[in-house]
């Protein structure tokens, strides 16, 4: 029993990692920009094909393919920024959540088209780490260090670099940033599409490991919305400390009941905490 | 008190503004009862649902400006009261369908007490994540029948004289909401209360301080706009003859209802009806003509992008501001 425990928990702290990147992206999005990013599930979900296409076309190894998918999800994020986002940063919610969903149908629609929606994987046997109790597959370590690296350079780039700088003062006080002659138009964009980057390296590193189709980022995205509540927003530890507690509560509760009562955990505890915590967990501004 | 209720009814009755969306109702309504066409009177079941959804929905989202993303749960926890009512309990129908309407009511009345606090993008995503979690729920819940929900046995229709009389009646039944939905939009909209709605919209601290109850409001806002989804969700699955979790609690329906809305102009009260009746021809035509079937997705964001970034007050707000002779009547 005990060691089942130890195996459940290792096996969803790892796979927590990834979707903490995932939340990262959103949080960032949320904390800079203040919309919420409802294309985030589709950008997830394109780079999963994304690296499938890579490797089936170029026979590379995709970890190689990663890099690129996120550049490519770096891209995608300031062109849906130029051409949905920008004119309605400054509307009400409704507006913007709108635009990003609209985004949202028209990528999946279009993704759907092409790839219809049976499922897919990736083939990587990279073996396993025997850790005593349990045998780890190797590609949900090398998940974990790559969202570990991903986490640190978000890190430094926040908090180590001039860019980063002005990210976090557009973020604190847009207007008072435009005041110090931060060109706050192109930092949004830029936060956009590094937040559409996190989600399009998230998608990748889950394609490594799980099975996917083009639907999959839905249920990605609402786990990141689970996440950005459960570990508040404004920095990017927050959103990984929350993805650490759900993916722990993922490997966890099937150990006690049965797996379908995931959700209803979830969702119950996302909906409690929206409650009683609403300012000091998720913005702390409002 | 008794004269100044009476008073405000009449001057409700000669507003020009509520005339254009019943009538576009009962001429939609009358169609297939003229014509006694089976294939017709699908077609307009649906577009008078969604005509209904969406004229309820606005009366939370178009008036009090705020985002229920998950308002598709009344819908399904409703549908699925009522179904448990007809199949297990033998409740007839109309009574079922008043239990559907009472608990999609009681748990907007629970939600409004609780949830409705939060403002702004955290109220959406609570809904979302409310609409997400009563559908793992049930799909949990032994007697709802879990995963696999529950079916009618189709010896029911029999007591209403076989299944052809049985689904007319959940037609007519499915036009008289669609009016009872209208008639209550427009005469929240008219009123002392909608005023007050619109105050929360506009500003919702300033209408606090000019002495608008904003917690309550916004939660009878709420209750009326889910009773009649909840009603509906009886009679669409009493027609249907099953129900499962992801039939009754379909985020994609829950925000095409949204876009039906912003489609027709939000805050209005022909614009729902103009927007989902609209919005339900598109679909039916993208999904009948070859080359757009399988882009209608593709093709219905297009159309909802353009919308937020070029006319975000819809087709009748957009008409309201062109032509100001029209404001009487396009309301």
């Amino acid at each position: 029993m005990l060691s089942q425990l130890a195996a459940s928990l290792v096996d969803g702290l790892l796979i927590g990692f990834v979707y903490g990147i995932a939340a990262m992206g959103l949080t960032l999005i949320w904390g800079v920009v203040r919309i919420i990013n409802l294309a985030h599930g589709a950008v997830i979900a394109l780079a999963m094909f994304g690296v499938y296409y890579l490797v089936l076309w170029t026979g590379v190894n995709p970890y190689l393919a990663l890099p690129l998918v996120a550049i490519g999800g770096l891209a995608a994020g300031y062109v849906i920024y130029v051409l949905a986002v920008r004119r309605v940063v400054n509307a009400p919610p409704l507006a913007s959540l709108l635009a990003t969903f609209a985004v949202n149908m028209i990528l999946i629609g279009t993704a759907t088209t092409v790839f219809t929606t049976s499922p897919y994987s990736i083939t990587l046997e990279l073996g396993g780490v025997d850790a005593g109790f349990v045998t780890i597959p190797a590609t949900r370590i090398v998940a974990t260090v790559v969202a570990i690296g991903v986490t640190v350079g978000l890190y430094l780039l926040l908090y180590r670099s001039g860019v980063g700088r002005q990210i976090r003062a557009v973020a604190n006080n847009r207007d008072a940033a435009e005041l110090m002659g931060i060109p706050s138009g192109r930092i949004l964009a830029l936060s956009f599409g590094i937040g559409t980057m996190l989600a399009a390296a998230a998608g990748g590193l889950i394609a490594t490991f799980f099975p996917f189709t083009i639907l999959s980022g839905e249920a990605y995205q609402l786990k990141s919305f689970v996440i950005v509540v459960l570990g508040g927003l404004g920095n990017p530890l927050g959103a990984l400390a929350g993805g650490l507690i759900l993916g722990s509560l993922e490997g966890l509760v099937p150990v006690f009941t049965s797996a379908s009562w995931v959700p209803v955990i979830e969702f119950g505890l996302f909906v409690v905490i929206l409650l009683v915590l609403p300012n000091g967990v998720f913005g702390g501004r409002e | 008190m008794i004269r100044g209720a009476a008073l405000e009814v009449a001057r409700w009755l000669r507003n020009p503004g509520l005339w254009p969306p019943l009538i576009l109702v009962a001429a939609l309504g009358a169609i297939p009862a003229a014509t006694g066409s089976a294939t017709l009177r699908e077609g307009i079941f649906l577009l008078l649902m969604y005509v209904a959804l969406a004229s309820s929905l606005n009366i939370f989202l178009g008036y009090t400006g705020y985002v229920s993303f998950g308002h598709i749960v009344f819908f399904g926890l409703g549908g699925y009261v009522g179904f448990y009512a007809l199949t297990v309990l033998g409740w007839p129908l109309a009574l079922a369908a008043i239990a559907g309407g009472v608990a999609a009511g009681l748990l907007a009345l629970a939600i409004g007490a609780s949830v409705l606090r939060l403002r702004g993008a955290y109220f959406a995503l609570a809904t979302l994540g409310i609409n997400e979690a009563m559908r793992a729920f049930v799909s949990n819940f032994g007697p709802f029948g879990g995963p696999t929900g529950m079916s009618l046995d189709f010896s029911i229709y029999r007591s209403f004289g076989g299944p052809t009389e049985a689904l007319w009646l959940a037609y007519f039944s499915m036009l008289a909401l669609t009016i009872v939905a209208v008639l209550m939009s427009s005469a929240v909209k008219g009123s002392r209360f909608g005023l007050g709605l619109f105050s929360i919209r506009e500003d919702e601290d300033a209408a606090l301080v000019m002495g608008v109850r904003a917690p309550s409001a916004k939660t009878i806002a709420l209750v009326l706009s889910a009773v009649i989804p909840g009603v509906i969700g009886v009679l669409f699955f009493f027609k249907n003859g099953n129900i499962e979790p992801p039939d009754a609690f379909k985020l994609q329906t829950s925000i095409e209802i949204i876009v039906m809305v912003m489609l027709g102009g939000f805050g209005t009260v022909l614009g729902p009806v103009v927007g989902a009746a609209g919005y339900e021809r598109l679909r039916s035509f993208l999904l009948t003509s070859d080359p757009f079937k399988s882009l209608q997705l593709t093709i219905a964001g297009v159309v909802l992008l353009l919308i937020i970034l070029f006319i975000p007050n819809g087709v009748i707000g957009w008409l309201r501001a062109r032509v100001p002779r029209l404001r009487g009547t396009l309301q």
